[in-house]
């Protein structure tokens, strides 16, 4: 696999994935670089949810599903057995297809997984969820309804609140599946934006199934193919050159 | 087909379109009317109670049929009192179940065990009250009251609750029956609402770090809570109602004790042990007055529970 | 990293979670001593007598036959009375019913319905027919039965029809068909085995019902007619639990065996086409 030259926050080493008796991906080697975008694409049911989901082990939720091989956070194998899965999910962020806003206030929804590590003040916390709906770029549509539900917003306010709320946990990795696939074109665009702003602290792994998005948001991307990487590569290159014929008849449409 | 005979057809079938609709209609309204015909005949039968011990029948707690004074305050009373045994039992442990159920049971055990808690619900409640007077009453007596009465029974205030003599039945068994009783229903309902929660909410909560008891906490439940009200008034319903157990453990007294550990009656007993030897117009009709109440009650407590679940609905529905 | 936090959560997540396992063996515990009673005690009394011999009096020899036939005649005609009813009414409601008072009005009454206490269905059997009539009667009690069944068959041939999905009607329709044809050929049809579920089920309560027949069927020591007092396998368990001696207790016992293994069966039976119609 070809080494990009930067330094790599997620090492993925020989990861097979199994659901039951299916297997869902195959030998699956690369690096994620760290404060960059790295996009996974390929037909749905390539397996880039399932990898994305391998990354803060959300499919231990779930019976028969496992893992094997080495996924390195920091160095750290986070596939190990002893690791504590509620604080490996704590450093590791995610979003979801759809807004998942919580029945409680935009305020508490921003704080709750803040609290359940951190023991702050009344101050900080408010100084917390304002640095965090600012990152989120919700800031100024909702800070003078705090207190109302989170149902009250619309669906990319919501959105973004979900990002607000997952940053505020200050995580190292942000994990973004499919984030503006229930979204208009106009929350999509202020989404994408967002990436793009907060690429710079964190690092960010998106999964789309739109092409075009992967290309305008990600410095790196990943096609897979029925649970295996067929490339990865610095977006540009994926895009104007890919060196697998497979990856150049996915980008320029002639399958899937 | 010409078009005179066509039109014939159709004729034809709009006249059994609207017939059907109307059968249907009529005995949607026999619904209808089956619950007015209850309360009215209640109302009748009731009549000669009513007229003769007035508003004060409801707060008066003698029930002497030598002397004919009947007050209904006892019955109620012991209704109120073993349906609270049954939920405040009930609710804890049905909630227990429904977690267990969805968030903890391997796979393989969901099934076996949610039938297990259905075969509570199927086991008819006339067994119930078998058991508890010739099987877990004696048990109860003989092992558990003696040590209640002497630890608990000298709290001050609490141990009054918990005083007398082990006789194993009384209010408190048939409360305890009563919520074993219930907790199928309870459970079944919080087991049926906790998995209608979207996956992706729970994942979020877990992507947050949360242990699986905070997900519960703060995002399964308040996402339920209307389904899980629901249920618990279900519940509720279910053991003020409840005749067979109750009549075989309660007691049968028409006394008021402050201890649970003692007789009383509940008026779904009462019916049904007096009802059928019941002699004289006065001491029947006070008997149909209790069945009144009965149904007053339940109407009162399912109707709140819908205004409740209805509000509750309004409230996510202007959120979202 | 933030470790008193979270040692504290964690311990309150191990504490909530435990209890949650306690709730559940509480509940399977009940479940085991209420069914192994039932063995221990009722399977000294099954024999063949208690299917040929009608109920004894105290300390001489008998079965349960009167009351055996009683229940199944009573149970059967209630819920022959009381399917019909509650499928049209429940056609209605799904249906014809969205727009009027009738339907929501009749939702409602429903829902009470259901959870009516009932003795209070008793109650009201007896003032409108026993007193009429002038006497206790199997018939009687088989109305009684069927104002049980009527509710569950409403409520459940509602949900069962609303599940159907709008496509099936409208492609139905669309054939030209009149609308009682799409309800009864189609509709209906393709909702039966829920339907189905639903009826066996209120069978299942109404056989192990006791309150509504105590003061309308009564109980008979012999065989009897649907026009007279009629022995039932709930109302004899009563009695005979409630007395005294012990060979009518023992018959009790004999009888809560029969009565359990019958309503669990129907509720087995009813769940398996449930099932059956899940993974068909």
């Amino acid at each position: 696999m070809q080494q990009v030259g930067m330094q790599s926050k997620i090492s993925v080493k020989g990861l097979n994935f199994y659901y039951g008796n299916f297997h869902a991906l195959k030998n699956v080697c690369f690096n994620v670089p760290a404060g960059a975008v790295t996009a996974f694409i390929g037909p749905s049911g390539c397996g880039k949810s399932t990898l994305l989901r391998t990354f803060n082990r959300m499919y231990e939720l779930y019976p028969k599903l496992r893992a094997e091989g080495e996924i390195l956070l920091d160095g750290q194998n986070i596939l190990a057995q002893d690791v504590d899965l509620n604080l490996l999910r704590a450093r590791v962020g995610m979003v979801f297809q759809k807004p998942t806003p919580f029945p409680m206030s935009i305020y508490d929804n921003v704080t709750f997984g803040v609290k359940l590590y951190e023991k702050l003040s009344r101050s900080q916390l408010d100084e917390r969820v304002e640095w965090a709906l600012k990152k989120a770029a919700l800031w100024d549509e909702v800070k003078d309804k705090l207190k109302q539900s989170g149902y009250s917003l619309s669906g990319g306010q919501q959105q973004r609140l979900c990002i607000a709320r997952a940053i505020a946990q200050r995580p190292d990795v942000l994990l973004l599946d499919e984030p503006t696939s229930a979204l208009d074109p106009i929350s999509t665009a202020h989404i994408e934006e967002l990436i793009h702003e907060l690429k710079s602290e964190y690092t960010i792994v998106i999964v789309t199934h739109n092409m075009q998005q992967a290309a305008r948001v990600s410095d790196y991307t990943a096609y897979m193919y029925l649970g295996e990487l067929i490339e990865f590569d610095l977006t540009d290159t994926i895009f104007t050159k890919p060196s697998k014929t497979q990856t150049e008849d996915y980008i320029t449409g002639r399958f899937g | 087909m010409s078009s005179t005979s066509n039109r014939k057809f159709l004729q034809r079938q709009r006249i059994y379109d609207s017939f059907f609709q109307n059968i249907t209609k009529f005995f949607a309204f026999l619904v209808l009317a089956t619950l007015l015909g209850i309360i009215i005949s209640l109302i009748i039968g009731a009549m000669p109670s009513i007229k003769q011990f007035g508003f004060n029948f409801l707060i008066n707690d003698s029930w002497d049929p030598v002397k004919k004074d009947f007050g209904a305050w006892s019955p109620i009373l012991g209704t109120l009192i073993t349906s609270f045994i049954a939920l405040f039992i009930g609710v804890p442990v049905s909630f227990g179940i429904a977690l267990f159920l969805t968030e903890l049971s391997p796979l393989w055990m969901r099934r076996p065990l949610g039938i297990a808690v259905e075969l509570l619900a199927g086991i008819p409640s006339i067994i119930y009250g078998m058991w508890g007077l010739f099987v877990f009453a004696p048990f109860f007596s003989d092992y558990l009251q003696p040590h209640i009465i002497e630890h608990i029974g000298s709290i001050p205030l609490i141990g009054l609750l918990f005083t007398g003599a082990p006789m194993g039945i009384g209010m408190f068994t048939a409360g305890l029956i009563l919520s074993i009783m219930v907790i199928p229903y309870i459970s079944s309902v919080m087991r049926d609402v906790f998995e209608l929660v979207p996956t992706m909410y729970k994942e979020s909560a877990y992507g947050l770090g949360a242990t699986t008891w905070e997900v519960v906490r703060y995002v399964v439940l308040p996402y339920t809570k209307t389904g899980v009200v629901g249920g618990i008034m279900l519940g509720l319903g279910r053991a003020l109602g409840e005749t067979m157990a109750v009549t075989f453990v309660i007691g049968n007294a028409h006394d008021i004790k402050a201890s649970l550990f003692m007789p009383g009656t509940s008026i779904a007993s009462a019916l049904a042990n007096e009802f059928t030897e019941a002699d004289g117009v006065l001491y029947t009709s006070a008997l149909i007055e209790l069945g009144l109440i009965l149904f007053g009650i339940t109407f009162v407590v399912l109707t709140l529970s819908k205004i409740l679940l209805l509000q509750l609905r309004k409230a996510e529905g202007s959120q979202s | 990293m933030k470790n008193d936090l979270y040692r504290k959560r964690r311990l309150i997540n191990f504490i909530n979670l435990s209890m949650s396992l306690m709730a559940m063996l509480f509940g399977l515990f009940w479940l085991a001593w209420i069914l192994y009673t039932l063995l221990k005690y009722g399977l000294g009394g099954i024999s063949l007598g208690l299917f040929t011999q009608t109920t004894p009096p105290p300390g001489s020899e008998g079965g349960l036959a009167n009351a055996l036939y009683g229940s199944a005649v009573m149970s059967l005609l209630g819920a022959a009375i009381g399917t019909p009813v509650g499928i049209l009414a429940g056609v209605y409601l799904a249906e014809f019913g969205s727009k009027g008072w009738l339907a929501p009005a009749t939702r409602f009454v429903n829902d009470i319905l259901l959870s009516a206490p009932s003795i209070v269905i008793g109650l009201f059997v007896y003032e409108m027919i026993v007193i009429r009539m002038g006497h206790f009667s199997g018939f009687a009690g088989a109305i009684g039965l069927s104002l049980l069944v009527i509710p569950v068959v409403v409520r459940t041939t509602e949900n069962m029809l609303r599940l159907v999905p709008n496509s099936l009607r409208e492609a139905a329709f669309a054939l030209g068909a009149p609308r009682w044809k799409v309800i009864m050929f189609v509709t209906i049809r393709s909702a039966k085995a829920g339907v189905l579920t639903g009826i066996l089920l209120a069978f299942a309560r109404i056989t192990g019902e006791t309150a509504p027949l105590l003061f309308t069927a009564l109980n008979n020591q012999f065989w009897s007619n649907l026009n007279s007092p009629m022995a039932n396998l709930p109302v004899v368990i009563f009695q005979f639990a409630m007395s005294p001696y012990e060979d009518w207790h023992k018959l009790a016992w004999a009888g809560a065996l029969l009565i359990a293994v019958g309503v669990l069966g129907l509720n087995v039976v009813a769940r398996m086409i449930t099932v059956k119609r899940e993974s068909a």
